[in-house]
């Protein structure tokens, strides 16, 4: 089973947490800028930390076999305080760098104003820089949160099949599905989205456009879910390719719209698709 | 290393015009090279270059990027290194030797010795790093054998290597001993070759 986690935040796991997601089929890992847990105050060390994500962690990740690459910006609930704020104005230049494959985590935590304007100017640049835009929804008020974010995204003109909503579950993955825009599902142990209940959304609405990650972070999380995941589908009678079209191709059919994934192997000289070079036999 | 000969060498990449109009577009307007550098990877790959061994098609697009600055605007390749990401910083590092800067990029050696990626560190080691003083050459060449990068990248390695190298060589392989590991073969070889040439010589009659 070969497996890309589109959501996980590497920053915040161990080598330990490497060796064991590589031993399970990750393959390819896509770690969004989000909050650490304390809130930082100053652009500098958001700067510092989006230097590590195209970096330093990529350089880790390399060690055990596993393809980095980030989505870069600033995040709803730091978009609240003013100190935080001109991070907008150093998102640019990270925004072409290679291994910046979408802009996000943007979208709502408390749906304020400021996190309105955030989310807008973001989705914006993800427009200029030729993105994709992983959209995080808000854990309070979510399906309202969903219904604002879908909005605000259809303003902007971004394609949708160009954007992920993420963090969905039962209920507001019926305002998702037919809006063209991707469905993105944090599997955790036992909040958000579990393994059995991934299953039946899949029997429900199919494996187009659908995407599980483990957003695995400094919380109570578990970075081999997404593994747990495919067992439960193939026990549940899905097939292998099934299997593969979750774990695997769809991650890299939306963030290869990007141009910029990178699968090859590290010494081989690689045919490149549209940009992104594909990893060799797969499998 | 010359430009042309980096050129000669990115003959083969999957986008020539890119490349072709990217130099063109830094000589002009030298600003323009913070749109191209992160882009060059894209555009020219990331494989090794076999007509340039140690060198990938992006290292080496970057680096005759910078070449083509003008003189006076080659100070820039401390902006881009400051602001690159991994793959960026190694090109600025590879390709000092090529620009007009004299000792100026010193600093840009010291942050990489000091991250821990391997890359960075074995590409501070190049023919710039004449520039760095003893000690902190020193360091470098341990910090090599510490990590297990191998001494092929240091260049100078045995005209500069000194009998401070050799205790300092001495003492890690003594610790290694002691904890039952092994030194790299490279590192070991380098030791030898230093402890024959400080035995007395046979002058020659």
């Amino acid at each position: 089973m070969r497996i890309f986690d589109p959501h996980i935040h590497m920053t915040s796991r161990t080598t330990d947490d490497y060796e064991r997601m590589a031993a399970a089929g990750v393959q390819a890992v896509v770690e969004p800028a989000f909050w650490l847990g304390q809130p930082r105050t100053s652009v500098g060390s958001f700067t510092d930390y989006f230097d590590s994500l195209v970096g330093w962690e990529p350089f880790r990740a390399g060690q055990f076999g596993v393809r980095h690459h980030a989505t870069v910006a600033l995040n709803p609930k730091e978009a609240n305080d003013p100190r935080c704020r001109p991070v907008l104005d150093v998102l640019p230049r990270y925004l072409e760098k290679d291994g910046v494959v979408a802009v996000g985590e943007i979208g709502y935590d408390s749906m304020t104003p400021e996190e309105d304007a955030a989310f807008a100017a973001q989705l914006a640049l993800a427009v200029a820089h030729d993105l994709p835009a992983l959209v995080h929804t808000p854990h309070r008020d979510k399906a309202r949160g969903v219904e604002r974010s879908l909005a605000v995204v259809a303003e902007s003109g971004i394609e949708p099949g160009r954007v992920v909503l993420d963090h969905l579950n039962e209920v507001t993955v019926k305002l998702v599905r037919d809006t063209g825009c991707w469905l993105g599902f944090s599997i955790y142990p036992d909040t958000k989205m579990s393994p059995p209940r991934m299953v039946e959304l899949l029997r429900t609405y199919g494996t187009e456009r659908m995407l599980v990650n483990s957003a695995a972070d400094w919380g109570r999380s578990d970075p081999l879910l997404t593994r747990a995941t495919g067992e439960a589908m193939l026990l549940a009678g899905f097939t292998d390719d099934e299997v593969d079209q979750v774990l695997w191709r769809n991650p890299v059919e939306f963030y290869g719209q990007s141009g910029r994934l990178d699968l090859s192997d590290d010494d081989a000289s690689e045919p490149t698709f549209a940009g992104n070079s594909i990893l060799r036999g797969g499998g | 290393m010359t430009p042309n000969e980096l050129r000669a060498a990115l003959r083969g990449v999957p986008d020539p015009e890119w490349l072709t109009a990217a130099v063109r577009g830094v000589a002009a307007q030298p600003s323009a090279i913070t749109r191209f550098f992160p882009a060059a990877g894209r555009r020219c790959g990331r494989a090794e270059l076999p007509d340039l061994p140690g060198w990938t098609a992006d290292e080496a697009a970057r680096a005759l990027l910078l070449a083509n600055l003008p003189a006076e605007h080659a100070a820039q390749a401390e902006a881009l290194y400051r602001t690159g990401d991994a793959a960026e910083k190694r090109a600025v590092l590879k390709a000092l030797p090529l620009l007009p800067i004299g000792a100026a990029a010193v600093p840009l050696l010291h942050d990489a010795l000091r991250t821990n990626d391997t890359r960075l560190v074995a590409a501070a080691l190049g023919p710039y790093a004449g520039h760095l003083d003893a000690p902190t050459w020193r360091q470098a060449v341990l910090k090599c054998v510490f990590t297990g990068v191998p001494l092929a990248v240091v260049a100078d390695l045995d005209a500069r290597a000194d009998r401070e190298l050799a205790e300092m060589l001495a003492a890690l392989a003594a610790e290694r001993q002691a904890a039952g590991r092994s030194m790299p073969d490279d590192a070991t070889a380098l030791l030898d070759r230093l402890a024959a040439s400080s035995q007395p010589h046979h002058r020659e009659a």
